[in-house]
């Protein structure tokens, strides 16, 4: 008795759905839209995100220790030497070592100024150094030896090579390696690299010096035992992750960029639910009649159900995967043509998207299950 | 001649209180095997709702519909949507077909709800469409039928699932006078066979002459039932 004709049915909806062409691409465009318009917009967002932690994730230390009112990393706060030593001394902490970053007027040769990030590496150690292109990593030793960057904000430094010299706060500064790293930093300006010492000399600072100190943990298990010492001297040791999430949460939550991304994310998706739940249900209404025949001639109201369910997820899934396709290639030529070009799709992106067009698919076939399932084949007998 | 089916007492009405109308009214009657049944009276007299209710489409309020020994309404919903499904074939007046589908798929719903295999069903409905003489318009969509040609294909849909009782509600009314004669003659010599009663609600007097029995109805009630061909009612 409990007889479903799939996958007869299933066909017939479908040739319902896609022989419509006009409804159906109406259909599509209302939900490619809104997936597109979600991916390019959390992918932006990642894509930010990623690189507010640039600093985190170019240096790569296990541990990081900071002030607790440090946010995010440009804006650093120095600590007094005692904290390295101290660092130093916890039981489990392999080897501590200052990281020096902070920000610095450079005057070229034209004699225009430009600001650059200047991260100083610890002399003995050079622990977080990136990975040259060019040069050799022992002339950052040399007299005003600087590693610069190659991103895509290297050419405001005027494309320098390695030799090509510089004035920074009135001392010389020479180019001697050009590095590589694999995050662009969201700041906009280059990044210049030298030992801490040098950066401590040339920079005018503080009495407190190190911004940030790099700790390599015994093993991963020690890491809580240093996070709680390091608490106790009224500072704060972060992991990697931690720290990416911390700049992520600042940026999200103490700028307005994330409650902006969540609107408009928000708003696409509005827009994409009200044109396609909308055409969906005029889809519903045109074919009203022809359900009712079905339901006079035989069809069971859980067939008709599973027909609607079908249109709905099959021109949901549809207009996903087109939306997801344009979104990767408009981006990859966004890419060729800007090579700094920050949005990044990540699998919480699709996976969010994903989630949006199952409630899209949702409520519409809700709709037009609602109205099917009302109809009375007396009704249409009646004409 | 055996009985195909059987109405007893079968009333409907509808709204409650001073709103209530009786829409059919203690009808009682036999359609049998072999046989073309009319229902005529004027408009709002019930033709329709004692259509639906015989057909398995409408629920009466009182009395029974008996076929093959059982009452039709005593049944589940399911078991009522499987005769609807099996032992009738319904031609409804503005045909119902589909115009997103060619006319052999639309032909071969029957069978597919029915769960023949798409491509089986398929075959079979262009041998329905030969019956009703459509054999080269299977892949063409509906709406490039002319309207007997239509009406032709929903007759075709409503003898795919090889239905005992077959049902029309004024399948001449979007006709013109020739097309309509036309049609009933057809079916009255391809479409009607020993093993099957044909029920048809008409207005049309022009066709009566194709009718074994005409049933009478005013008001909800029967008031007689002649033998049809070209006699006075
Ligand atoms: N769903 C309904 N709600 C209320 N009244 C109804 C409904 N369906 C039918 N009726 C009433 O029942 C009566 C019989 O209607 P029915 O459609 O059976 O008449 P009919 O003989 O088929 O008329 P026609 O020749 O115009 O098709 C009419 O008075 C009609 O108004
Ligand atoms: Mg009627």
């Amino acid at each position: 008795m409990s007889r479903v004709a799939v996958p007869g049915i299933l066909k017939i909806a479908f040739k319902l759905l896609v022989n419509d062409r006009g409804k159906f691409a109406a259909l599509l465009v209302g939900i490619l839209f809104a997936v597109f318009l979600m991916i390019m917009m959390t992918s932006m967002f990642a894509g930010i995100l990623k690189r507010s932690s640039a600093t985190v994730l170019n240096v790569g230390a296990r541990v990081w220790i900071m002030d607790p009112a440090v946010n995010n990393v440009a804006s650093s706060i120095p600590m007094p030497d005692y904290v390295l030593d101290a660092a130093r001394s916890i039981p489990g902490v392999k080897y501590a070592v200052p990281l020096y970053s902070s920000v610095a007027l450079v005057k070229l040769h034209g004699g225009t100024y430009q600001a650059a990030t200047v991260i100083g590496l610890d002399d003995a150690s050079l622990y977080g150094r990136p990975e040259l292109l060019q040069g050799n990593i022992q002339d950052i030793y040399g007299e005003n030896a600087f590693l610069v960057v190659k991103d895509a904000e290297f050419s405001k430094l005027g494309n320098p090579g390695l030799g090509s010299e510089f004035e920074i706060n009135d001392h010389r500064g020479k180019i001697v390696g050009i590095a590589h790293v694999a995050t662009s930093g969201l700041f906009g300006i280059p990044t210049l690299y030298t030992t801490y010492s040098r950066a401590v000399s040339y920079i005018p600072s503080m009495r407190f010096t190190a911004a940030f100190i790099l700790v390599e943990p015994k093993s991963a298990a020690d890491i809580p035992r240093i996070q709680q010492a390091v608490a106790r001297l009224g500072y704060q040791a972060l992991t990697e992750a931690q720290f990416v999430q911390k700049v992520s949460d600042f940026y999200i939550y103490q700028t307005g960029l994330g409650t902006n991304v969540l609107l408009m994310t928000i708003i696409s998706f509005a827009v994409g639910l009200s044109i396609s739940a909308q055409t969906f249900y005029t889809f519903i209404l045109e074919n009203l009649e022809k359900f009712g025949a079905l339901k006079a001639i035989g069809a069971k109201g859980r067939e008709l159900i599973l027909m609607i369910l079908f249109q709905a997820t099959f021109t949901a899934l549809t207009a996903y995967g087109l939306g997801v396709g344009l979104a990767t290639l408009l981006m990859t030529v966004a890419r060729l043509r800007l090579p700094d070009y920050a949005a990044e799709i990540t699998y919480l992106n699709l996976a969010l998207a994903f989630v949006m067009v199952l409630i899209i698919a949702a409520i519409s076939s809700l709709i037009g299950i609602r109205k099917v399932i009302r109809i009375e084949p007396f009704d249409i007998f009646r004409g | 001649m055996g009985t195909a089916l059987q109405a007893v007492a079968l009333t409907k009405w509808f709204g409650e209180g001073d709103a209530r109308t009786l829409a059919v009214n203690r009808v009682s009657f036999e359609a049998s095997f072999g046989e073309i049944l009319y229902i005529v009276g004027p408009s709002g007299s019930g033709k329709t709702t004692l259509l639906s209710m015989i057909s398995g489409i409408l629920r009466p309020n009182e009395g029974q519909v008996l076929v093959e020994g059982r009452d039709l309404w005593n049944q589940s919903d399911d078991a009522i949507a499987e005769f609807r499904l099996g032992k009738v074939g319904f031609v409804f007046q503005d045909y119902h077909l589909f115009p997103r589908l060619t006319t052999a798929e639309n032909v071969a719903i029957p069978l597919i709800l029915k769960q023949v295999p798409w491509d089986e069903a398929l075959t079979r409905a262009q041998a329905f469409l030969e019956v009703v003489g459509l054999a080269d318009k299977g892949l063409l969509p509906p709406l490039k039928l002319s309207g007997g040609e239509q009406q032709r294909v929903a007759i075709a849909r409503a003898i795919a699932s090889e239905p005992d009782i077959l049902i029309f509600d004024e399948p001449t009314a979007s006709l013109d006078g020739d097309t309509g004669r036309k049609i009933v003659s057809f079916v009255k010599e391809h479409i009607l066979n020993a093993q099957r009663c044909i029920v048809i609600v008409t207005h049309d007097s022009r066709i009566f002459e194709y009718a074994d029995r005409i049933m009478n109805m005013e008001d909800g009630r029967l008031t007689g039932i002649a033998n049809g061909g070209l006699h006075e009612i």
